[in-house]
């Protein structure tokens, strides 16, 4: 493997245990695609070129003196700038933060530091991930590499730019209504928001506790593995087992999950289905009776929360916000303590429809995102005769799943017509089992 | 409080602080509200309690 042959986490790390290519090598490589790249896509609020280079330094030499890590030693990753790098800023791509250096790692910074990871930088998102277009930040939109009109999606928009552009090889993101996963799916990748709790959240700039998720993005299933047990602190990180999918069971939510679709997502999503059913998996149709019910929901739980942690900032400098962001909160100031009540008692009843809908199945198999990558400065996306508002579509079908916490994971699922990544989405009960069974998902959709 | 009670004391509020912007957020927000409190598994204290406790479960 040379160092122009950027792969996944997986391949990567075997070459660099051999020691058929040094972690300085594909350090540089990476930084040399960000100098030529990122001024035209914007995925990065920092790059810490200098101490990369020290840590791929660092990790060369403990390999060569057997002192190998792990899966992740060597390998240049980014954090999504909301979450701490201890002596560099955590902006969250707001002008409120402008100043702060943070004095400690996060959890998720010290596990991967301790891992050997190498961060090549941290990246653009969606002010305070108030958004899922990446195009309210304070250091402008993030650009789709494969698009430039278009948004990578977000929150964490300049996470999933950086991988595809050969930037790093995987980020760290956060999903509080589906800024992981519907990123990854309009950009091609694998995107995991783990069972909730699961990953510490300390030291990340916080949107709502109630939804908040940390969680990778990258090229694979199994790079989501490894990425997820080094996260979650789990001993020695392996790669998964390999699972056959025949006797699989996945139920396909209906309705409110597959009325409103884009054509072409909808064509890939049933194309995907038919491919699963050849390959021996039982899929079969359930019921989450309340599932339309979860956009209100969402709205009154997460927004009361970040209305929480912003009530301060928004008082002293409201005009450091940029202008959506602003008003987002300020609209979430006049929600009432009883509505949220309210919201929460709804979630209670969501997460049961799912755990039953999960009862004697491997997952529920869904679409991530129900449009292709949505042209920057849209307010709203044609699907049919009907114009929906890009928030309110793109947020659809993952925010049911934090409000329940259940895990979560998109896979590449085709493209479209003009090229544009289609993602699906496996939801389970439990993020190990997820993973495995999204493995033998991942191996029947990439045969195709 | 009902929600046309609640809009309109939002709105009034909104205009005396200069945010005219958040006119139609409300007017959404207050929309997405009438559906919150629409839903059956609000309790009516007048009525069968439900069989299942306000707890979370996972």
């Amino acid at each position: 493997m040379s160092a122009d042959l950027l792969g996944t986490v997986a391949e990567l790390s075997r070459a660099l245990q051999s020691r058929s290519i040094t972690s300085a090598a594909v350090t540089e490589r990476c930084l040399e695609q960000i100098a030529g790249r990122d001024p035209s896509i914007n995925a990065f609020i920092t790059v810490l070129a200098d101490q990369a280079r020290e840590q791929a330094r660092a990790a060369d030499q403990e390999i060569a003196a057997g002192r190998y890590r792990g899966p992740l030693h060597g390998v240049p990753i980014s954090l999504k700038d909301l979450i701490d790098l201890r002596g560099t800023p955590t902006s969250a791509a707001s002008r409120v933060r402008r100043g702060h250096v943070a004095a400690h790692d996060a959890v998720v910074s010290t596990r991967l530091r301790a891992a050997g990871a190498v961060f090549v930088g941290k990246t653009n998102l969606h002010e305070f991930a108030l958004g899922t277009t990446n195009e309210d930040s304070a250091y402008g939109p993030v650009h789709h590499p494969l698009d430039p009109t278009r948004s990578p999606g977000g929150s964490s928009g300049g996470s999933a730019a950086a991988i595809v552009a050969d930037m790093c090889y995987a980020s760290i993101g956060s999903d509080t209504g589906g800024s992981i996963r519907i990123p990854a799916a309009a950009c091609g990748l694998v995107g995991l928001k783990p069972a909730f709790g699961e990953i510490p959240i300390d030291g990340v700039v916080p949107l709502s506790s109630t939804l908040d998720h940390v969680g990778p993005l990258c090229r694979s299933v199994d790079d989501a593995a490894l990425l997820h047990q080094t996260l979650a602190g789990m001993p020695n990180p392996s790669p998964l087992k390999p699972r056959d999918l025949s006797g699989l069971r996945f139920g396909i939510p209906r309705g409110y999950f597959l009325d409103v679709l884009d054509p072409e997502i909808a064509a890939r999503f049933n194309e995907a289905c038919t491919r699963l059913t050849t390959a021996g998996a039982i899929l079969d149709d359930v019921a989450i009776p309340h599932a339309a019910d979860a956009p209100t929901i969402y709205v009154h739980i997460a927004l009361p929360e970040a209305a929480a942690f912003h009530a301060t900032t928004l008082e002293s400098q409201p005009e450091e916000y940029t202008p959506n962001v602003r008003l987002r909160l300020e609209m979430a100031r006049y929600i009432l303590g009883e509505d949220y009540v309210r919201a929460m008692r709804g979630r209670d009843v969501l997460i049961r429809e799912v755990n039953t809908a999960l009862h004697g199945r491997d997952g529920l198999l869904l679409p991530t995102l129900p449009v292709p990558a949505v042209k920057l400065g849209a307010v709203n996306v044609s699907i049919g005769t009907a114009e929906q508002p890009v928030r309110a579509v793109t947020l659809r079908l993952t925010q049911p799943f934090n409000i329940t916490g259940h895990p979560a994971i998109t896979m590449p699922c085709g493209r479209t017509h003009d090229g544009l990544p289609a993602g699906a989405q496996l939801v389970g009960m439990e993020t190990v089992a997820l993973l495995s069974v999204a493995s033998a998902i991942e191996k029947v959709l990439q045969s195709s | 409080m009902t929600i046309d009670e609640w809009l309109q004391n939002a709105l009034q509020d909104a205009d005396r602080r200069n945010l005219p912007a958040l006119r139609p957020l409300l007017e959404g927000l207050a929309t997405s509200t009438k559906t919150l409190r629409a839903a059956d598994w609000n309790l009516d204290l007048s009525g069968e309690l439900p069989e299942t406790p306000p707890t979370h479960v996972r």
